[in-house]
């Protein structure tokens, strides 16, 4: 497997070098691995700090800036960073308010961040945790570990920022953010395995006719496996799959995103997205907001995440609301 | 390899000796625990990537190198100390569940150990049971879940056991070892209910679970590090 990297061992730390270059509105500490703002958090605004493994960029680096994200931890690839990196992303953006933390559900990244939000406490942050779970293929709750985080994550981001922008107290914008994540629901099949740098080889086999169906962020195996059909087919079953778990009613409307998870051109979530659009118009949903690009990935992997958020006045004005990140920005 | 602390006891007829854990051992235990993660590193990832996301051996290599750079640094202490730093380094530099899990654990029988200079076959199958609940309270997790607890409970059971019997901490911590091992191999046919193998549901069956196997590694470093070499 061919990659544009230096070392497997200094992959996080090479591209954290590389951000910093091309993003002079961050701050990167390569050292303590904690992407900020340049600019000092306002006092009195509530901060929001996510993070995870790397390999899902742009999340959550790409979505430190105004509107969204504070502060950014990156952990080793498809491994959740350590609570020292919270803690000094904590101490580093509170601006008094306290700081939310936005968590993808995995066992990892809730272990980790548990323990970096009673670091803070120690040291007198309020912390509120915000977990993101709106992947549907994890069908039985009760005997998992829980329904993963995934798409969902930028929309949490981006609404509970917008919030903490509008100057939110720290109650509300954790309210706003897990309002979003309640009226979420995801679903993604991949194409293709992917491979991480210090493996060198694929997560998994998939033969060429096949697809991985309800599949995750971190190139493990979804939970079923099928051969490979029309678009038009898999985005039904997929938009059944979230349709039967949040039923949306005629007349209702939804933020959507067709997410990209690293190996699959633009060109394809775009028919992906027309998939969607159809099925919703089918049940007389509007779209009242969209978004297709890759934005929370699985390294190489070829494959399409489906998110679909049910929207109210609240919502689409903090999405409307302005946003200047490396990997989102308007309204600026 | 570690070596464990000699108490001469009176015995008729010749030396006897009462081994107990002490810091030496405990920092023989985790050099054994390091190494042993360098040669298993591959497999550990193999397991991983069959049913997880694969990070498991290189995570507990960079976990396990960062506690030996912490204890040479170290000075002695007593092993209580020497677990409560190897626990706080592996939580601040594993990442994963395993990080926070193995960190916790470790943190937790150091604790149990309190001041102790060396602990007794008792008190290290208290600390290691102290260990087994900080891993159970942290993780959720309960015995048949396929998670790192499958081998965690019998090697604590095979330990209390073999203490309860009368049995050395040599041959207490043999024990614990071969029950880790059997119960990490009893996890293959288990489908998961915890950490990132639950996702697959029934197609995490037939799989040995990745943490259970390195927990197998921690057991046998542990029962390496008690014996007495040369004695």
């Amino acid at each position: 497997m061919k990659k544009l990297i230096n070392s497997p061992d200094e992959v996080v730390t090479d591209a954290l070098a590389g951000i910093a270059a091309a993003h002079p509105g961050l701050s990167v500490d390569t050292k303590a691995r904690v992407i900020t703002r340049s600019a000092q958090t306002r006092i009195g605004k509530v901060a929001l700090v996510s993070g995870g493994g790397s390999g899902h960029e742009p999340l959550h680096g790409g979505f430190v800036g105004t509107g969204m994200l504070d502060a950014a931890c990156p952990g080793e690839v498809f491994t959740s960073p350590v609570p020292d990196q919270m803690l000094a992303a904590a101490k580093s953006v509170d601006g008094g308010a306290g700081v939310v933390f936005v968590v993808k559900n995995y066992t990892g990244d809730v272990l980790n961040f548990r323990m970096a939000a009673e670091y803070a406490e120690e040291e007198g942050i309020s912390v509120q945790t915000v977990l993101v779970d709106d992947d549907v293929a994890v069908q039985d709750s009760t005997f998992t570990a829980g329904r993963r985080g995934t798409g969902a994550t930028l929309l949490v981001e981006k609404i509970a920022g917008a919030a903490a922008e509008f100057g939110g107290s720290l109650a509300e914008v954790a309210a706003t953010g897990r309002r979003v994540n309640a009226a979420s629901r995801s679903f993604a099949v991949a194409l293709t395995s992917c491979t991480t740098p210090a493996a060198g080889r694929p997560g998994f086999d998939l033969p060429e006719d096949e697809i991985e169906v309800g599949v995750g962020i971190h190139g493990e195996p979804g939970r079923s496996r099928e051969k490979i059909r029309p678009a038009k087919e898999i985005v039904a079953d997929a938009m059944a799959a979230i349709l039967e778990d949040q039923p949306l009613e005629s007349g209702e409307e939804v933020i959507a995103l067709v997410n990209g998870l690293g190996g699959t051109p633009l060109l394809e979530l775009y028919i992906v997205f027309g998939e969607v659009a159809s099925v919703l118009a089918a049940r007389g949903v509007r779209i009242a907001r969209s978004l297709v690009g890759n934005y929370v990935t699985s390294l190489d992997m070829a494959g399409v995440s489906i998110t679909l958020c049910r929207a109210d006045e609240e919502l689409l004005a903090l999405w409307d609301a302005p946003v200047n990140t490396p990997a989102l920005r308007w309204g600026v | 390899m570690g070596r464990a602390g000699e108490h001469p006891r009176a015995a008729v007829g010749g030396l006897t000796v009462t081994v107990l854990l002490d810091a030496d051992g405990v920092r023989g235990w985790m050099a054994g625990m390091a190494k042993a993660v360098d040669r298993e590193r591959d497999r550990l990832t193999e397991l991983d990537a069959a049913i997880g996301d694969g990070d498991h051996g290189i995570s507990l290599q960079r976990g396990f190198t960062a506690v030996e750079a912490a204890l040479s640094a170290a000075s002695a202490g007593t092993p209580g100390a020497v677990l409560m730093l190897a626990g706080r380094t592996l939580v601040s530099s594993v990442g994963g569940a395993s990080g926070p899990l193995y960190g916790s654990a470790l943190r937790a029988m150091g604790k149990a150990l309190a001041d102790s200079g060396g602990a007794d076959a008792e008190q290290v199958v208290a600390g290691l049971a102290a260990a087994r609940d900080a891993i159970a309270a942290l993780g959720g997790a309960r015995g048949g879940d396929k998670t790192m607890l499958d081998a965690w409970i019998p090697a604590v059971d095979g330990f209390d056991s073999a203490v309860a019997a009368g049995e050395a901490l040599q041959a207490a911590a043999l024990a614990a070892a071969a029950a880790a091992e059997g119960g990490a191999e009893a996890t293959v046919p288990l489908e998961a209910r915890k950490g990132r193998a639950s996702y697959l549901g029934p197609r995490s069956v037939g799989h040995l679970d990745p943490g259970a196997a390195s927990t197998v590694l921690l057991f046998r470093a542990l029962a390496d590090a008690v014996q007495v070499t040369g004695g």
